[in-house]
Formats: structure tokens, C-alpha cells, sequence
């Protein structure tokens, strides 16, 4: 673990890998240290932001070094099903990249388990990944202007749901008619960290 | 009847923003809130509200609004042209206009009312983010902002001593940012040591700065990661941005160092063509915090 200066209110915490950024992001959240006000974790950091007002950057330095990982956390979270219609723009050309066909691709989106194991880009985007997919896809070379709500997606290691119209650089593969992210709801991001997923497919006209 | 103001003319942008929505940024929700925090929360104080209370962040002046009811007001940061009082409780008869003029320095003048703007939050608060969308819609002519009740005694002052935001340049503290090591020592000195120019691409996501470019020692790319106001990102393009209020929650370029938290609400005030000093906070005889 690297404890990487971030200003006079947030230290950053590197760690070796995307496991470990789950595991100490589970275990922070349970116990955070005190003064902490956000937990921002991301492929191999976790940022730390803090009130000044209530704990010093120091102590709360100390603090997450005397905290114990938790490594369960694939079983977890809460499971969320999200239905899918497969028809995305880029189904064909992802399912190339990936040396299979289109009903192949859908059935190993649909089998895996999917974990988010954080979220950024834009409010209730979250990156999920699966222990049995170790495939990475790349970005389409030219990134869309516009995604529309709801595409699901892949890029890198990584799967997604943009949860509102945006530009963005990942392949699509179909899309939901859930919406991901209402600011009105009590729990406004259907994916969080942690939270588990399924992809449904609802059987679309391929 | 309750009172509420009617805006007839908004300026360049003006928002309703208050002191942010923190502990959301793991589901990917930035802070947001006034770009200076420091006159934001000046203009609470002057009118006797509570501190996290909506008030309108008014760029570059030129915003217009009517009182339909008495109302006191005040505006802080910024102090605009024209007849209004700077830092100073206002109170504006039922009918009355108040009109801001552009300022003679700074960028933002923060506008608050006695009771606060009743607006409805969104997460947990008023503030209008424009990097997510999220908050209350900016303000537009014909916007009618319905005045909240007066819950704290009136502080009784007059005018508040505060200075002018700087028409010149300004001078602030950093420290080395997680990445300063994918940076030569070579490119931090060049940093610390050259002024930086406010181009017109900046707004209340960040400062985009110009000068000479910072060279990467190390390259490659550099997995997201998060971060907070106040974050110097150093782009491909070596001309870094500065992050202000509307920030994202993580980014995917090096962040070579950061500005002081306290120094940040002054980097809120400046304008397109104005110069930025990034000193070295840990050379001796660097400038104090703050204002």
C-alpha cells in the first residue's frame, strides 16, 4: 500500500490491484476512519477525502493502514438482475474482437456474475467486472458523441450501463430499459460498489 | 404572503449553490457547490442564515432581479458596478430592483437573502452542478426564487471589512499531487516558477492555464483515479487545469500537485487573461494561507 499526497484534504491509497481496491473499499466503508466524509475507489486507488474540521490527514493515515482488507466481497452485495435487449450497434464487432459470435457473446455476458467495483465517469456509471471474464475489448478507436440511456456496454476488463445520454468510447451491446440513476429515489445508483449483477436477456431480435 | 424574488436578467450564468453534496462520490456524484466558499459563506453570515443556506452564483455581474415582498439582501465576492452595497445587508422594498453592473475585479459575486433561496434539493443539496447536471436548473429570466424563513437573529452589521478579490496576479501555495513523480524536477520548477495565464475555456469544473507545457518523465497510461478541488491535472498537452467546484470525481490524467483548499476559493475569482503563481509551498519564504 502507497499513501500518495492529495492536498490538505485527501490523501490517495495505492494498492496492487482491483481486488484489493474491492476489499479495503468493503472494509473502510464498514469502519470508516473518522473525519472521512467520501471513499472514492477506482482501479487501484482509493481516494480518501476528509473534513479537516474533524480528523487530521494523519490519523486517518493510520487508520487505514491498521485496516484488515475484507476478501469475500464477490459474494456479497446485494444481486441486482438487469434485463438487456442484445441489439447494440457494436454486438457483431465486439463478439469478432473477442474471437466468437454474437449468441456466444451474449451467453457469456449473461452467465457471468458481475461485481461494480467502482463507479466515475458520470453519476451512477458503475465499472463491473467477473471473475470469468478476462477478455478486454477496446475502445472503439473514434468515441460516440452520443450513447443513449441505458446502452450496455463493454471496454477494457470492464462492463457498463450508461445511465444517460453522454458521449463515450465503449462498444454497445444492447440496452435496458431500467433507469440507473434517478437523483429522486431514495437509493438514487442502482450500482454501487459492491453491488452484484446479472445481465437477462430479454430475447430481442438479434 | 411569502416573499420571493423574480429574475429579469441572469448575466452570463448564474447559478443557486450552496456548500455541495459530499459523501456521494463513490456512486460517482462530485461535491459541486460555490466556487468560493469563502463570500459564499460570508453572505450567509451578513444576513443571519444558516450556514449551508441557498444563495445565486453570479458570473461576470449583470444579473437583474425584482423583490416581489420585502426582502434583505447582500452580495459578497465580486463587488459588481452600480448603486448595490458590497458586503453589506441590503433591504429591498416590495417592487424594487436590484441590478448588478459587470466587477471591477473578480469573477463571482455570491447573492443571498435573508431565509435563504427555498429550493428543492437534489441529493441532499441546492447546488446546480454543471459537469453532471445534477441540482436545480441554472437560472434563467423569468426564474421566480421564493424566499425561506428567517430561523436566526440578524447579525446587526453593517459592512463586513473584507478586500477586493485581486485584479491582478494572483499568488498560491501547492504541494506535490499524487503523480508529481511522473513529472522531472525539471517540469515541477518550471511550474512553480513560470506564471500561468486563465484562458476563456475555464468555468466552474476548472481553470484551464496556459504557458509553457509540462513535460511527462514518465508516460503511459495512468488508470482513473480520484480527486478533489484544488487538483493541478496535467493533460497530454502539458497546459494543466486546475479543478474549481464542479470538478470530476476521478480522472485519467497525472495530477502533478495540488492547490491549498484554502487558496482554491481565490482561484474561484479569476478571469480569462488574468495570471496564476503556483508557489511552492514548501520553500521558505513561500506566501501565508488564505486570503
Amino acid at each position: 500500500m502507497r499513501v500518495l499526497p492529495s492536498g490538505s484534504t485527501a490523501m490517495l491509497v495505492e494498492v496492487d490491484d482491483l481486488d484489493e481496491v474491492v476489499a479495503l473499499y468493503a472494509a473502510l466503508v464498514d469502519h470508516p476512519p473518522e473525519g472521512v466524509v467520501d471513499i472514492v475507489p477506482a482501479a487501484r486507488t482509493l481516494l480518501l477525502v476528509t473534513d479537516p474540521a474533524v480528523g487530521s490527514l494523519a490519523a486517518v493515515e493510520r487508520a487505514v493502514r491498521a485496516t484488515t482488507p475484507r476478501a469475500d466481497q464477490h459474494d456479497h452485495g446485494e444481486l441486482v438482475e438487469i434485463p438487456v435487449t442484445y441489439d447494440g450497434d457494436d454486438l457483431d464487432e465486439a463478439a469478432d474482437l473477442l474471437g466468437c459470435n454474437a449468441t456466444e457473446l451474449v451467453r457469456r455476458h449473461t452467465s457471468a456474475e458481475w461485481t461494480v467495483a467502482f463507479c466515475g465517469f458520470i453519476p451512477g456509471f458503475g465499472y463491473l467486472t467477473s471473475p470469468t471474464w478476462t477478455a478486454a475489448v477496446p475502445r472503439r478507436s473514434t468515441p460516440r458523441t452520443k450513447v443513449p440511456p441505458g446502452a450496455v456496454a463493454l471496454a477494457g476488463e470492464f462492463s457498463g450501463v450508461y445511465p444517460r445520454e453522454s458521449p463515450g468510447g465503449w462498444q454497445l451491446l444492447g440496452r435496458t430499459p431500467l433507469t440507473m440513476f434517478d437523483a429522486a429515489r431514495e437509493a438514487p445508483a442502482i450500482l454501487r460498489p459492491g453491488v452484484r449483477v446479472r445481465f437477462v436477456d430479454e430475447g430481442a431480435p438479434r | 404572503m411569502t416573499p420571493s424574488v423574480t429574475v429579469l436578467e441572469t448575466g452570463l450564468l448564474t447559478t443557486v449553490q450552496d456548500s455541495g453534496r459530499p459523501g456521494r462520490a463513490a456512486l460517482g456524484v462530485g461535491r459541486s457547490g460555490a466556487c468560493d466558499l469563502t463570500s459564499y459563506r460570508l453572505a450567509n453570515r451578513l444576513v443571519g442564515n444558516a450556514g449551508n443556506a441557498a444563495a445565486l452564483e453570479v458570473t461576470y455581474g449583470g444579473l437583474r432581479l425584482r423583490a416581489d415582498g420585502d426582502v434583505v439582501v447582500v452580495t459578497t465576492g465580486a463587488r459588481c458596478a452600480g448603486t448595490t452595497p458590497h458586503n453589506a445587508p441590503l433591504r429591498l422594498r416590495s417592487g424594487e430592483v436590484l441590478e448588478l453592473g459587470p466587477p471591477a475585479s473578480g469573477l463571482r459575486t455570491y447573492l443571498a437573502v435573508r431565509g435563504g433561496f427555498a429550493v428543492d434539493e437534489v441529493l441532499g443539496s441546492c447546488a446546480t452542478d454543471v459537469l453532471s447536471g445534477l441540482g436545480p436548473p441554472v437560472v434563467t429570466t423569468g426564474t421566480v426564487l421564493t424566499v425561506g424563513p428567517s430561523e436566526h437573529p440578524h447579525p446587526g452589521v453593517d459592512v463586513a471589512p473584507v478586500a477586493d478579490p485581486a485584479a491582478g496576479d494572483v499568488t498560491v501555495r501547492v504541494t506535490p499531487g499524487p503523480r508529481r513523480d511522473w513529472f522531472s524536477d525539471e517540469a515541477w520548477a518550471s511550474m512553480v516558477e513560470q506564471p500561468w495565464t486563465v484562458t476563456s475555456e475555464s468555468n466552474r469544473v476548472g481553470l484551464r492555464l496556459e504557458g509553457e507545457a509540462l513535460a511527462r518523465e514518465r508516460t503511459g497510461e495512468l488508470p482513473s483515479e480520484g480527486l478533489v478541488r484544488g487538483a493541478l491535472q496535467v493533460p497530454a498537452s502539458g497546459q494543466p487545469v486546475l479543478f474549481l467546484a464542479d470538478h470530476p470525481v476521478t480522472g485519467g490524467y497525472p495530477v502533478i500537485g495540488y492547490v491549498d483548499d484554502v487558496d482554491v476559493d481565490r482561484c474561484g475569482q479569476l478571469r480569462p487573461g488574468q495570471r496564476l503563481l503556483l508557489r511552492d509551498a514548501q520553500v521558505r519564504g513561500g506566501p501565508p494561507r488564505g486570503r
